[in-house]
């Protein structure tokens, strides 16, 4: 079982104590720890691993890392699975399953492929042409499209894991923990600065895991890397973070990592986390995140087998695999002698070197003819052979200015090609800061140029070469980034670098075709989404010129490895399609995340009952035992009723009605919003806020108050309260309580700092209970013996303090439902006991608690509005017949110029008014539509609608509140409500459904 | 290979252009796709337009080809100071809808729906637009009960709108969760079947097509720096590549209409402000329908490549920035698994940022200015891409005949002065 034919021996760092079994598709294989899955496939003599997005072309390995394009799978099953995710970034662990993905019925044999046959009718944007005829049939057409594309599969079920946030503060946050990043931690952590390193990958070291060719300070790469984590991990301020991507960098050195706690695919134990997000704030930022090879663009370069020769490298020397038995490299610079000389070291044979220089010299090209292995200099490749795995290669001579290949053909066998296009510095994270790109001539690249954030870019991804020039560079750059933030000390010394000089690359973006009038073939450029060299052509002899067009018509870069591969050598491809050069042509912007994240760590634990808080009020325990049904007012859960047993919800509403009419009803007012406003210019605050007078309201006295906004609607309103000097209690609606505030903050702060008013609010710190009805007084004379109630001493719209059943309260004598109303505020914890004392000392008198729906009901009677069902942000306080309340001698107060414009003096505006129906058991539904003209189908004409809508049992009737154009004018008019499948005629009244005498006191 | 790709010979020519159809794609693939004609040319500026419109977005490109096709000017510009589509159109979440409440609204947003319904077709370039359905979710109470009038208003506008409860929600949307436990259920929804998507970038190249070969000039990277104004009426505009004289100006850039209205001389009731959306990793079908919720903040669809497009509010601080905050992300992530514990474990692919202009009462302006023969198209906030062909529709009219018709009347920048506002605030609870 265990075979790893491919497994070389006593190389790299996998544990081979530590087998492992793993499944992909289907089929039993066996790794180390310490593998990816990639490694372990690689290690059994797999290179075919998944299907291409368009084409379903079969697709290998290419790389070692973040930048893979071919090898995604869908991990694990069941509600823990992960579709599109990276073989070169899997964990091995004993059990794995894995399967691939995007192919029907099987890896081997996928009717997709049938796309790849078709593939001369479909260009880059065919579909932009076709699938017009006919007119009606695209969804049809889409129906398939839809099941061809997309790639994995979404889990089935809610996700068994936890992710959690966490905030960070350091002085020095270094990303990427190669030679660079280590070298700057090490300075950095020396002086004593706060340091955060992270990397994306299992293990610290980047390429020194690798590129083990070179020796620092008389030690290995792997020694080396080895005793500097071992000094991090001593020093306290220094914080290693690995298998830590930073995805996102954010304005003022904030960024976002996210840290893969458990890589396991399932970790459904309650108590562990997958990932966690760290939202961190840097005052200096290391960007070490290096460079990443390019892939050359020549004839089908896409077979399985073909990969990029760093990789190629890493997983010989830092997972002991053998890419094959007999491998081809092909590239433009030294980078495939490194690797052809470690693959000489441990005796894999070498088909030969075909690069693209005509003269390549240097000590590495000298130590390969000294090995005696083929070298092809001046050479391309020029067509490959082999379905499911390379197979053979056909290379020729280049001409001098590499445009066209001569000379005889020649052809090799291999069965798999390392290959290096040179390297692309890691630019993503620099340029999502805001920092400038620079194109650079020589190795044709973008380099960071202008940073517009405290950061340095050191390393491969600032264009660093060498290994001790890495490694200088880190020291200098944590040293000085230490002491920017206020740490002192020195930086360790350079250490002494052994290493093979790299010399230049040759950049040839397209490899010339064998023969000029056969143009069969694909040059992929990203392989992910099948964009090729022609694709690139096409857009670009149509139109589509700017690097955002070429983007978005041959979806090229828009994959799920981001273009990492791709991009630059498409931009260069795009620049010589139209006579250019790269740097003219820009680039696409670079945005989070660096690598696709995890939406889960995102939302984090603010899902399920941590989605949004729920509130609920001192006496919540008392609604619950009395059974009643609740209703979400914003975050509040509110009574909504109190059935009893076999009541139907308007048997209850009807009861909860007449009691507060004709005994006493009490309601849990507890989560209206309570603003504290404190300060000598208080009142002319209130006066310029609210659109009635307020300088003048004596201590004691409470108003109500509607406040608008700037266009003159009605935005909240509530009762204020004079308590004593400069001290005023605001109550708003429930769901205006935050708004409100922000708003008198806003206007405090940046319209009248001048004005001393502060503000706090107090919704939480007052526990409200209201009795309203014809006995209630007898009830507070009971519970509050040495208040005098009289209406000569304790008047409506005025406030008293005193002792409630034993509890300091303030009482305010105002009433939403037109009934003498008493509004009891006592500390949120004495709540639920003032609500005891009241419903025990009113039992005499059949205190009922109510609801918010007979609330409702009960203020409808009297025509009182709620603001948010009367009002809906279009309404003046004249529209709701409330002139009375807005100040025609004021000098000004928010809302009062939109007031005076024409269109809101017109006659015709919606106006508050009542409506009855002829069926008096008949309740609207609240919303319906009110027309004048009926007609026998829509359209028809609207002017207005129904607000509210009750059976009242005090009318014994029901009633609706109605906004309708002229509506004052239309009164003793009958109109007519349209709904689906009646109509409702109606005859509209005024608003005052009861009382109409007006006799009862308080309203 | 270096080809350069030059068409400085087809100068101010009209272009004629192949018909797009499978025939001549097949046609083309005999020759390897060598010989298909631009999408559009790129003239340099002539002296003189009859017409100028400032912004090569969707809405700009849309007023060019109505200008031409409908009302037979010829003599046209359309000048960015970017590439053509790069701004808003291209970076919207493509929701297509009209279930509109108040009457002025359903009006435009109606008639761009009808537009859309024909559009592929009539430009000869496929925009995908496709009819899958926008459902709105109600959370509340409350919620239930404004989606009431909401829906009762759009059934007597003639628009489609159909009532779901949560189980009929679940059947057409298997993987949305309608536990009644929820912190905000499922309580009920309304969809609009003949709402849907479409391939936004499609619809800026489409119409780009069509009013080049009408003739219209389409002059990318020429910045409008300022205009020529005399006497009160607008004679031209400055540009980066020198002075353009014009009869007429219409100005629809978006993010920036504050900016040039500024450089006109008069000031615009818009905040312009960040809004952005997200996509996640393509997957196998799993959502067919456009979901909107107000109380779980956020929007979603999955687009024909298969990745969930995420929208949700726009950021709280005003900027020409394309970037936003990252707490708005969070924000939508959290209510997307909310609603869809499924998404948890998939990965966000692309995030990204436009610059919304947004008016007070949050409906558009589609009007004549201070300046004579200067006209603006604007504050569409985060609801613009589906008002495309109808806004350039009623714009050409308005540039055309310089007087509003019935369905732009509202929208005029009068409504600032006389009060009357279209609050949608209502309507985009969540941008759109």
């Amino acid at each position: 079982m265990n075979k790893q034919l491919f497994r070389v021996k006593d190389l790299g760092q996998v544990d081979r104590s530590k087998p492992l079994r793993f499944k992909f598709d289907g089929k039993f294989f066996v790794g180390y720890r310490g593998d990816t899955l990639a490694s372990a496939l690689l290690a059994n003599g797999i290179h075919l691993v998944g299907r291409s997005f368009k084409y379903h072309r079969p697709r290998g390995i290419l790389s070692a890392g973040a930048e893979e394009p071919n090898a995604l799978v869908q991990v694990g099953e069941g509600n823990g699975t992960d579709p599109n995710t990276r073989a070169t970034q899997i964990k091995l662990e004993d059990g794995l399953i894995v399967k691939s993905q995007n192919r029907w019925p099987s890896l081997l044999l996928d009717l997709g492929y049938i796309n790849n046959l078709l593939h001369r009718l479909l260009p880059a944007g065919f579909y932009y042409k076709t699938f017009m005829w006919p007119s009606s049939w695209w969804m049809r057409y889409e129906y398939w499209i839809r099941r061809i594309a997309g790639l994995g599969e979404a889990p089935k079920g809610a996700d068994p894991d936890r992710y959690e946030k966490t905030h960070a503060h350091c002085d020095v946050l270094i990303v990427g923990g190669g030679p660079a990043g280590l070298s700057a931690a090490l300075a950095a952590g020396k002086t004593g600065a706060r340091v955060v390193l992270v990397d994306e990958q299992d293990s610290f070291g980047g390429s020194l895991n690798s590129n083990t060719d070179c020796t620092v300070d008389e030690h290995t790469t792997l020694d080396w890397r080895k005793r500097t984590l071992a000094i991090l991990e001593g020093m306290p301020e220094v914080i290693l973070l690995n298998r830590t991507v930073a995805t996102g960098y954010y304005d003022h050195n904030f960024l976002t990592l996210l840290e893969t706690v458990s890589p396991g695919q399932q970790n459904q134990s309650e108590y562990k986390t997958r990932q966690r997000l760290w939202k961190i704030r840097a005052k200096r930022v290391v960007l070490a995140t290096g460079a990443l090879e390019r892939p050359l663009v020549f004839k089908d370069n896409d077979r399985p087998g073909i990969m990029l020769s760093a990789s190629m490298r890493a997983y010989l020397n830092q997972y002991g695999v053998s890419p094959g038995n007999r491998v081809l490299l092909f590239t433009n610079n030294d980078d495939a002698y490194r690797t052809a000389i470690s693959l000489k070291e441990n005796n894999i044979p070498i088909a030969g070197i075909v690069d693209l220089r005509e003269d390549p010299t240097g000590e590495l090209v000298d130590r390969i003819r000294h090995e005696g292995i083929a070298l092809y200099p001046g050479y391309a490749i020029v067509s490959t052979t082999g379905h499911l795995r390379i197979k053979s290669v056909r290379i020729m001579k280049l001409n001098d200015d590499g445009t066209k290949v001569i000379g005889n053909a020649k052809d090799i066998t291999c069965d798999c090609i390392g290959m290096s296009g040179g390297w692309n510095p890691t630019v993503h994270l620099f340029s999502q800061s805001g920092g400038k790109l620079e194109w650079d001539d020589k190795f044709e690249r973008f380099l960071p140029k202008i940073a517009n954030q405290p950061l340095i870019s050191i390393g491969a991804c600032n264009g660093t070469q060498s290994l001790s020039d890495c490694l200088k560079d880190g020291l200098k750059a944590g040293a000085e980034s230490a002491r920017a933030t206020n740490n002192k000390g020195r930086a360790p010394g350079t250490p002494r670098v052994v290493e093979s000089k790299c010399n230049d690359e040759r950049a040839i973006w397209i490899i010339p075709r064998e023969n000029s009038y056969k143009k069969n073939g694909k040059y992929f450029v990203d392989f992910q989404n099948d964009v090729t060299a022609s694709d690139i052509s096409l857009a670009a002899r149509e139109g589509y010129r700017s690097v955002e067009h070429l983007k978005r018509y041959t979806t090229m870069g828009m994959g799920t490895d981001q273009g990492k591969t791709s991009n630059v050598t498409a931009l260069a491809i795009l620049g010589e399609t139209l006579g250019t050069t790269a740097p003219n042509i820009g680039h696409t912007t670079f945005r989070p995340p660096y690598t696709p994240a995890t939406i889960g760590a995102y939302a984090g634990r603010n899902v399920g009952a941590l989605f949004d808080p729920i509130r609920t009020t001192a006496m919540h325990e008392h609604h619950e035992e009395f059974g009643a049904k609740f209703e979400h007012v914003s975050q509040w859960m509110r009574a909504w009723y109190y059935p009893k047993p076999n009541e139907t919800m308007q048997q209850t509403i009807n009861r909860e009605v007449k009691a507060a009419r004709d005994s006493i009803g009490l309601l849990d007012a507890s989560t209206l919003g309570k603003i504290d406003i404190k300060g000598l210019d208080a009142a002319e605050f209130l006066n310029r806020i609210y659109t009635n007078s307020w300088l003048k309201l004596a201590p004691g006295k409470a108003r109500y108050g509607l406040m608008l906004k700037e266009d003159g609607m009605v935005m909240d309103d509530g009762v204020t309260t004079h308590l004593n000097s400069n001290h005023y209690h605001m109550t708003t609606t429930t769901g205006g309580a935050a708004s409100v505030l922000d708003w008198l903050e806003e206007w405090h702060q940046t319209e009248w700092p001048d004005l001393d008013v502060y503000f706090t609010s107090v919704t939480e710190h007052w526990a409200v209970a209201s009795i309203c009805g014809p006995n209630c007084r007898s009830l507070l004379a009971e519970l509050a013996p040495e208040l005098d109630l009289s209406d000569e001493a304790f008047p409506f719209m005025t406030v008293k303090e005193g002792d409630v059943a034993g509890i300091a309260a303030r009482i305010f004598r105002i009433s939403f439902t037109g009934e003498l109303s008493f509004e009891i505020n006592v500390p949120r914890r004495y709540g639920l006991a003032l609500w005891q004392a009241l419903i025990e000392k009113g039992e005499k008198y059949d205190i009922c608690p109510y609801g918010t729906e007979a609330m409702h009901v009960l203020r409808a009677e009297k025509g009182f509005i709620i603001v948010g069902q009367e009002t809906d942000g279009t309404v003046t306080p004249h529209d709701l017949g409330m002139d009375w309340i807005v100040s025609k001698t004021k000098h000004d107060f928010i809302g009062k110029r939109a007031l005076s414009r024409s269109d809101m003096l017109k006659s015709d505006r919606k106006q508050l008014v009542g409506l009855l129906n002829e069926n008096e058991n008949e309740v609207i539904p609240e919303g319906s539509q009110i027309v004048e003209m009926l007609q026998p189908s829509p359209p028809m004409a609207m002017i207005g609608h129904i607000t509210s809508s009750y059976y009242s049992p005090n009318c014994n009737r029901s009633i609706a509140m109605a906004l309708i154009k002229g509506g004052k004018a239309r009164i003793g008019k009958t109109l007519h409500i349209p709904l689906k499948n009646k109509t409702i005629k109606v005859k509209v009244t005024d608003t005052l459904f009861l009382d109409k005498n007006k006799e009862l006191t308080d309203g | 290979m270096k080809k350069p790709a030059s068409n400085q010979g087809m100068q101010g020519l009209r272009s004629e252009k192949e018909k797009y159809s499978i025939f001549s794609l097949a046609r083309n693939s005999l020759t390897y796709h060598e010989n298909w004609s631009q999408a559009w040319r790129s003239p340099e500026p002539k002296s003189e337009y009859d017409t100028i419109i400032i912004g090569a977005g969707g809405h700009g490109l849309a007023t060019a080809y109505y200008l031409a096709s409908q009302h037979g000017m010829r003599n046209i510009a359309v000048v960015d100071k970017g590439w053509l589509g790069g701004g808003n159109t291209g970076r919207n979440t493509t929701i297509i809808r009209s279930n509109y409440m108040w009457d002025e609204s359903a009006g435009i947003y109606e008639h761009s729906l009808k537009l859309w319904e024909k559009l592929s077709q009539e430009l000869n370039f496929n925009t995908m637009f496709s009819q899958r359905g926008v459902l709105t979710l109600a959370h509340t109470e409350h919620e239930l009960k404004e989606m009431n009038r909401r829906v009762e208003a759009i059934r007597l506008n003639g628009i489609d709108s159909e009532v779901l409860n949560p189980n009929q929600i679940k059947k057409l949307v298997p993987i949305i969760d309608i536990n009644p436990r929820l912190r905000y259920p499922v309580m009920g929804g309304f969809i609009q079947r003949r709402g849907g998507t479409a391939r936004h970038d499609a619809v800026a190249w489409g119409y780009a097509r069509a009013a080049d070969s009408l003739g219209v000039d389409i002059i990318q990277n020429c910045e409008a720096t300022g205009f020529i104004i005399e006497k009160g009426t607008v004679k031209g505009i400055q540009t980066a590549k020198g002075p353009i004289r014009a009869k007429k100006v219409g100005c629809v850039v978006s993010g920036h209409a504050g900016v040039l209205a500024n450089l006109a001389g008069f000031r615009l009731p818009i905040d312009s402000r960040p809004l952005q959306a997200l996509v996640s990793e393509p997957i196998k079908p799993i959502l067919d329908t456009v979901i909107m919720s107000n109380s779980v903040h956020m929007y979603v669809s999955q687009s024909d490549k298969g990745e969930m497009v995420f929208g949700a509010g726009v950021d709280s601080y005003n900027s020409y920035a394309q970037r936003g905050s990252l707490n708005i992300i969070e924000g939508m992530l959290a209510a997307a698994v909310e609603l869809f514990p499924v998404f948890s474990r998939l990965r966000m692919l692309r995030s990204w940022g436009g610059v919304v202009d947004t008016c007070p009462d949050a409906s558009p302006i589609i009007s004549k200015t201070p300046i004579d023969n200067l006209y603006f198209n604007c504050g569409w906030g985060t609801g613009g891409f589906k008002a495309t062909p109808g806004s350039g529709h009623v714009f050409a009219d308005l540039i055309a005949k310089d007087e509003p018709n019935l369905i732009s009347a509202p929208f005029s920048l009068n409504r600032f002065i006389s009060g009357y506002l279209i609050d949608e605030h209502g309507a985009a609870g969540v941008a759109h």
